[in-house]
């Protein structure tokens, strides 16, 4: 993203800077749908809900578009070195930004449910994983238009503080399901609803990871835990 | 096979300029050709500016870089090609096995019959049928092989070229295709068994058929010979070679393993080139 | 529009009218030569012409054997003197041509094509005929190799030069050293060229009358060696040209009529090779 000189070729150019803002359009699109999916299940508005379920749409036709822009510029391009690496990367992104959508319809499923019975007492706890997961995306989406692989890695290791928040809501609900049975409905779709929020957490780690691999060219998959301080 | 040209390099060997001891060229750690600090001059023009470089054995290595870079003329010291040209000079190494080709004793045009080329023009002898081609190396040497028809459809053979050609041997060697022209070239040189092949951009007058054909014909060949391929074509780089150079306005900028330079350069000149940045 | 048109169409069709003139122009000297030649000449070639020596003065009938047979024979010694240096000195100046000395030979050469026919004549008398004090066939010879060498020298040289780069670049690359390179493969695939350009040297030099005047002289007899006075065409021709006998004025044109037929074939011969050449390749 911080090249500073342009292709010679004006129209190479403009197709990688065409693909740069739909990627971006699709971030900007997934992160509007989580929030306002959160804001819905904090009204406990069923409407807000639905609304907020048809971003997907958009989402997952940007995904269309993003894969067919990949393919054309590979095909006649023959891109290399940081060409060939955005490409790549952003292939994978797409894929990982489409899933926060479904998730985020999954989300806004679990809302309208809840929405037509009281209030848990548990909801803060859902609500604590949401904001640290809406950061975590937000926070890997700027990595990547930075190319800024300090936030990247950072990202990467918070994601293991949205995994204890997770381990720590299920006594929680554990707890409110024994002493009141009435309440199993709501605490499992509370439960669905943190598993998704954690989903997204992954989800977002994983854009983290692309990003460092564009930028620098190293593969941080699945090692950076024991590699970290290297590279 | 041919003892003079074993001949040729045995008195090599025992020439007294090497400082390392002679081991045998075929040591994988050990570059076939490397070198050191070299700079060549067109009269007061500098176009190689002290370019430190080796050549493994048995591999391709490709040298890509726009033009002017000073890759032509790199591969041409090679082979004290070079100096050809009035008015041109070479200072620094080049070692060939450890053993410097520019030290003042060493005759250039035995230097020329171990380290073959190959031209970007297909330029086979147009007075000589495809059969003096192929021989022509070892006849203008004075060498006279004892059984010519074999040495004959084995270099051919080695190019792809036997089954097309091995009925019409006495037609004039430029009665054949661009591709085939090339491809007979090749031949032609490799006839006179050279450690290493250097190819100077041999499919630009190529149509992609003929194209595929060579490269696939480099790729065959490099398990016997160490070569070196200069190209314009950074996908030909891509495909072709185990190591790749760039080079730019006569300066080496970088030199890695072909994957490497093509997924993660490490210079930034290197991949504003690559990507198609420059200009 | 289309008067603009109309009156390029004019001027094009005038301009190419003039070139038509200009052409008929330059050909009507070769039409009427050859024509006079033709029909003055063809009647005295009979079988004596070609076989018979000249008769004594007075007599009618004979022929210029003898004539043509020294002919041939200058020739042959003029190639013999002139085409090696001449070559050479081709093959010099193309490989080695940046030198100064070499600037040298060029311009010598080039100076040596304009120099008058019979200044050679002159020259070759002093140096051999005078000092040998005989006209020979020997020194005819050496005045015409004169006269051809600086052709040679140069269309060897632009021949030479013609050959692409590529071919010399190609034989040593194959480790062939630079005289074996230049030999073998430059000289050969510029050969046939060269071998036009001899052909084209020689018929100009058939025909030179000035310098064998003072070198090879005439001779009314068979030529008995090549270090005697030896006829030729050209001198006979004047000879006869000049004297008071109409049958003498015959076998002039006769002999013009032959020499202009050997040139012919030369030259024909020259643009056959090329040709067949091209087209062989």
């Amino acid at each position: 993203m911080s090249t500073l000189q342009k292709h010679t070729d004006r129209e190479y150019e403009a197709e990688l800077e065409t693909l740069k803002e739909k990627l971006l359009l699709m971030g900007a699109r997934t992160e509007e749908l989580i929030s306002q999916a959160m804001r819905a299940f904090a009204e406990r508005d069923a409407d807000s809900a639905k609304l907020t379920m048809r971003i997907d749409r958009q989402v997952d036709q940007l995904e269309l578009d993003i894969d067919q822009l990949c393919l054309k510029i590979l095909a006649r391009r023959q891109p290399v070195a940081s060409d060939l690496r955005l490409i790549t990367t952003t292939m994978k992104l797409v894929t990982d930004l489409e899933r926060i959508g479904d998730l985020g319809v999954n989300v806004c499923e679990r809302v309208i449910e809840l929405s037509a019975e009281p209030p848990l007492p548990a909801t803060q706890s859902v609500t604590r994983i949401a904001e640290a997961a809406l950061a975590m995306l937000h926070d890997a989406l700027d990595a990547f238009v930075a190319g800024n692989t300090e936030l990247a890695e950072e990202v990467i290791e918070r994601d293991g503080q949205v995994d204890s928040y997770y381990a720590q809501l299920f006594p929680e609900l554990l707890q409110l399901m024994m002493k009141d049975s009435g309440s199993v409905f709501r605490a499992t779709r509370l439960q669905s609803i943190a598993k998704y929020l954690e989903r997204i957490a992954d989800h977002a780690t994983n854009i983290a990871e692309m990003v460092v691999f564009m930028v620098r060219g190293k593969d941080v998959r699945h090692a950076f835990a024991l590699s970290r301080g290297d590279g | 096979m041919i003892q003079s040209v074993a001949l040729l390099r045995t008195s090599e060997a025992t020439r007294e300029s090497a400082p390392s001891p002679a081991l045998p060229s075929t040591t994988p750690d050990r570059p076939k050709m490397r070198a050191e600090a070299l700079r060549a001059h067109f009269g007061k023009t500098e176009v190689l500016k002290g370019i430190t470089l080796p050549v493994e054995s048995t591999t391709v290595t490709a040298i890509i870089g726009p033009s002017g870079c000073g890759k032509s003329t790199f591969i041409r010291c090679l082979n004290r090609m070079h100096e050809v040209v009035s008015g041109a000079r070479v200072a620094g190494k080049v070692l060939l096995d450890h053993q410097d080709i520019y030290a003042p004793d060493v005759d250039p045009v035995r230097v020329r019959r171990r380290v073959g080329m190959v031209f970007q023009k297909p330029n086979p002898f147009p007075t000589m049928t495809i059969r003096e081609n192929v021989l022509a190396g070892l006849k203008l040497n004075g060498l006279r092989p004892k059984d010519t028809e074999e040495l004959v459809e084995r270099a051919l053979r080695q190019v792809a070229l036997w089954d097309e050609v091995k009925d019409v041997l006495n037609r004039s060697g430029t009665s054949l295709s661009g591709g085939q022209q090339q491809r007979l070239c090749i031949a032609r040189s490799l006839a006179l068994e050279p450690e290493v092949l250097l190819m100077d951009e041999p499919c630009s007058a190529l149509d992609p058929i003929a194209t595929a054909r060579v490269e696939e014909l480099i790729h065959e060949l490099c398990e016997r010979y160490t070569i070196v391929i200069v190209t314009h074509n950074m996908q030909q780089a891509a495909r072709v070679a185990d190591f790749t150079a760039f080079f730019y306005l006569g300066e080496l900028v970088e030199y890695d393993r072909t994957d490497v330079i093509f997924t993660r350069p490490s210079e930034k000149k290197t991949e504003d080139y690559i990507t198609g940045r420059f200009g | 529009m289309k008067e603009r048109y109309l009156q390029r169409k004019l001027v094009d069709a005038a301009v190419r009218g003039l070139c038509l003139l200009a052409t008929v122009a330059a050909l009507i000297p070769l039409g009427l030569v050859l024509f006079y030649v033709t029909s003055r000449g063809i009647g005295g070639l009979d079988w004596a012409f070609f076989t018979e020596l000249p008769k004594p003065v007075g007599e009618t009938g004979g022929g210029m054997a003898n004539a043509l047979l020294g002919t041939l024979e200058l020739v042959g010694l003029a190639c013999l003197f002139g085409i090696p240096p001449g070559v050479l000195a081709g093959v010099y100046l193309a490989e080695f041509g940046k030198h100064r000395f070499a600037k040298l030979v060029r311009f010598s050469a080039d100076v040596m094509s304009g120099v008058p026919s019979i200044t050679i004549g002159i020259f070759v008398y002093t140096l051999i005929v005078l000092r040998t004090k005989s006209f020979s066939a020997y020194a005819g010879g050496v005045a015409l190799a004169v006269l051809m060498l600086p052709t040679v020298t140069r269309t060897t040289e632009e021949l030479l030069r013609l050959v692409p780069e590529a071919l010399r670049e190609a034989a040593l690359g194959l480790g062939v050293p630079k005289w074996r390179a230049t030999l073998s493969v430059v000289l050969r695939t510029a050969a046939p060229g060269i071998a036009t350009g001899i052909m084209l040297a020689i018929a100009r030099v058939a025909g030179e009358t000035a310098p064998l005047l003072f070198t090879a002289f005439n001779n009314a007899f068979w030529p008995t060696g090549l270090a005697q006075p030896t006829a030729s065409l050209p001198v006979q021709i004047y000879t006869y040209a000049v004297s008071p006998y109409d049958d003498w004025h015959q076998k002039a044109w006769a002999a013009a009529l032959v020499l202009i037929g050997m040139v012919l074939v030369l030259n024909v011969s020259a643009r056959v090779l090329v040709r067949h050449r091209v087209r062989s390749r």
